[in-house]
């Protein structure tokens, strides 16, 4: 069994995915010859030929509009877009289109589409290759958003994703796409989506994240734990429909939860989990919700992105602040 | 020094002038003598114009909510759409009904879209084609991921799509063209210039001289077509469906017509347009012309056109009784708007579902 990557993981799916369906078909821009600007589509042109691994021209609305209609007549399209900042053309076709398309024809006609970018910031990108806009999909009816957090979970998520017969959005956490390497088997096996994964469980304090912040919470928890606190670990993992039960049945033992989110905190999904806990688990909880998350400030050049970014220090403050609270 | 590296030109195609005569006998196409096709698609005319008047009627009795007329579109609609075949893809906008009853979709389905019921979108008739789409010029990508899945496929079926004048100046029509292009997909796409997208006329989207030459900057076979002339509309619809058929790529047909009516139910055409240009609409418009030539050529007579105005009444009544028997009889349930978001419903929307099913009064029902 090969030690890979997140996008190693990536590759493994797109590929097996490719060899069990014959509809699947991947488009995007540089995703044939140059197999994507991150190598997530490499060698699979070759391997699967250019009538399944679709060089588009520099249009995204083509491509999400195109992977709409192929759709919608048989196909199975994975779609890339090259950087969440240029998904934005794309949110006409997603909302307008992917998302109601089985429902405005009464299920007659469906949209078994995946639009799959790199997200986030961290890896010193020029403007509009870092953000984080999984609150602006997970908020369309209609469309599933999932992010994966470990090579693993890359693997069998998209792999569900793919197979999915409604549309996906899947937001790679790209400064992660290399951090971590994993035993993961090439078996076809499709993790759960809609259900969050706890990565570490604890009695006194529940953080919960999703993509690339992973790493940075479980930092924070490796140093909680050093101080004698159990800290438990949600990884949402797929962030709409979103799987309340998991985050509010951990509450419901520690008590206390911080929620960590890249993206701006306005209208966020940190947001969303925190007023979930309002609702119905706030007699579990000891102390407030804290959320950690960027700042609602346009995402700044690299100089000062990881200053935007929640950082191990800003999560161990809200930590001990919900902590304090006895 | 300059040297020409590429020049073009646009074609114009007419050959029934606005009186109804042969513009040149010897150079209409064999269609024009074809006398039982050439009424049985007048009958289709006039069944789209006598449904429109009713649905226009129905919306102004508070019967049928907003509605978009296709007055003066008769022509270029049921060209396009007797020139498809069944398994062929249609991708409409919003008022191709006269395309659409050609391809099987009903006048109820019509009638439920418009008065709100989503199952006026599932098309028994029709079983693969796109629904209306609202956001404009949105479908031609749509049109062209549907030729290209078919050219994967090794399929021999051509994808149709429809844009305004004004949808012609958005990127998602010159993206399809690009597409169509690019990978030399069956894709047809279909500019019907009725001279006005809502109050900004045709002369205000750009100064170029045809709308058809978008198609040839994105390297695609283009040309211009009397949108009133179904000889000239639906010669151009087949040769272009044929070739894309055949494998020689995508097409762009700009059918010139005249968007007689309001924009929609909700629009007041007197406010930006003045009266004689519809007058001179009405002069030129494509159910007279073609009636007009029939008549001339012996194939029609005042007798067939009763007859015939009689059965659409007839036909387009039962469509209206039956739309409003069905939203009164058996309306959609509130828990319809739940059922058909996922292939099986995630949790979130099941605990939603249950919620909507306990206040299924609430809100009432217009």
């Amino acid at each position: 069994m090969a030690e890979i990557t997140l996008i190693e993981g990536v590759t493994m799916a797109l590929a097996r995915a490719m060899e069990e369906d014959a509809s699947v078909i991947i488009l995007g821009e540089d995703v044939g010859v140059n197999g994507g600007v991150f190598r997530a589509t490499a060698g699979l042109q070759a391997r699967f030929g250019d009538e399944r691994v679709l060089d588009t021209p520099l249009a995204e609305v083509m491509i999400a509009g195109m992977s709409v209609g192929l759709a919608a007549q048989g196909m199975k399209p994975v779609a890339e877009a090259q950087f969440c900042g240029f998904t934005m053309p794309m949110v006409d076709q997603i909302m307008c289109h992917a998302g109601r398309m089985r429902n405005r024809t009464r299920g007659r006609l469906s949209c078994p589409m995946v639009l799959r970018f790199p997200s986030g910031g961290g890896i010193h990108a020029p403007e509009h290759h870092s953000e984080s806009p999984e609150a602006l999909f997970a908020h369309m009816p209609g469309i599933r958003v999932v992010i994966p957090s470990s090579p693993s979970r890359a693997y069998g998520l998209l792999l569900a994703a793919i197979r999915d017969p409604d549309p996906v959005v899947f937001m790679e956490p790209k400064r992660i796409y290399r951090w971590q390497r994993e035993e993961v088997e090439d078996d076809g096996e499709e993790l759960p989506l809609d259900v969050c994964f706890t990565l570490r469980d604890g009695s006194d304090l529940t953080l919960v994240t999703w993509g690339a912040m992973i790493k940075e919470t479980l930092e924070a928890a490796d140093a909680l734990e050093k101080e004698g606190v159990s800290t438990e670990v949600i990884d949402v993992a797929t962030v709409s429909p979103l799987d309340m039960e998991t985050i509010i049945e951990s509450v419901s033992r520690t008590g206390r939860c911080v929620i960590v989110q890249e993206a701006p905190r306005h209208c966020g999904l940190a947001s969303e989990i925190a007023a979930g806990l309002a609702d119905a688990g706030i007699w579990s909880l000891l102390a407030p919700v804290k959320r950690v998350c960027g700042y609602d400030t346009v995402m700044p050049l690299y100089r000062n992105e990881l200053k935007y970014m929640p950082s191990v220090r800003r999560i161990l403050d809200a930590a001990s602040q919900v902590l304090e609270v006895s | 020094m300059a040297r020409t590296v590429a020049a073009f030109k646009v074609d114009y195609f007419q050959f029934l002038d606005p009186d109804g005569k042969l513009i040149d006998e010897h150079k209409a196409p064999p269609l024009a003598k074809d006398f039982s096709r050439l009424t049985e698609l007048y009958r289709r005319m006039v069944l789209t114009r006598v449904f429109d008047k009713k649905a226009v009627a129905l919306q102004r009795t508070g019967k049928l909510g907003t509605y978009a007329s296709c007055l003066g579109h008769e022509a270029a609609h049921v060209a396009i759409g007797s020139a498809m075949q069944p398994q062929d893809c249609f991708a409409p906008m919003y008022r191709e009904y006269g395309v659409q009853f050609c391809r099987g979709v009903k006048m109820t389905d019509v009638l439920l879209y418009w008065g709100g019921d989503e199952r006026g979108s599932d098309y028994a008739g029709a079983p693969h084609d796109f629904a209306w789409s609202v956001p404009i010029a949105t479908q031609c990508l749509h049109a062209a991921g549907a030729a290209l899945a078919y050219k994967l496929r090794g399929e021999k079926r051509v994808a149709v799509s429809v844009v305004g004048d004004g949808g012609s100046s958005k990127g998602d029509f010159l993206e399809a063209i690009n597409a169509g292009s690019a990978w030399k997909l069956p894709l047809v796409l279909v500019i019907v210039n009725n001279q006005w997208a809502i109050s900004v006329p045709r002369s205000k989207q750009n100064s170029a001289a045809t709308l058809a030459q978008k198609g040839i900057a994105g390297g695609l076979p283009s040309i211009q077509v009397d949108g009133n002339d179904l000889i000239a509309s639906l010669w151009a619809m087949e040769k272009a469906i044929a070739a894309a058929r055949e494998g020689h790529g995508s097409f762009v047909i700009e059918l010139m017509t005249y968007r007689i009516s309001d924009h929609t139910t909700a629009d007041d055409a007197r406010r930006y347009r003045p009266n004689d240009e519809v007058e001179d609409a009405w002069r030129k418009e494509p159910i007279a012309r073609l009636r007009s030539y029939l008549t001339d050529q012996g194939a029609w007579d005042e007798e067939r056109e009763q007859a015939l105005l009689e059965e659409c009444a007839r036909k387009v009544q039962k469509a209206a009784d039956d739309y409003l028997d069905t939203v009164t009889n058996d309306p959609q349930p509130v828990t319809a708007m739940f059922d058909y978001m996922f292939a099986e419903l995630p949790h979130d929307l099941v605990e939603q579902r249950a919620c909507a099913e306990r206040f299924p009064e609430d809100g009432g029902h217009h």
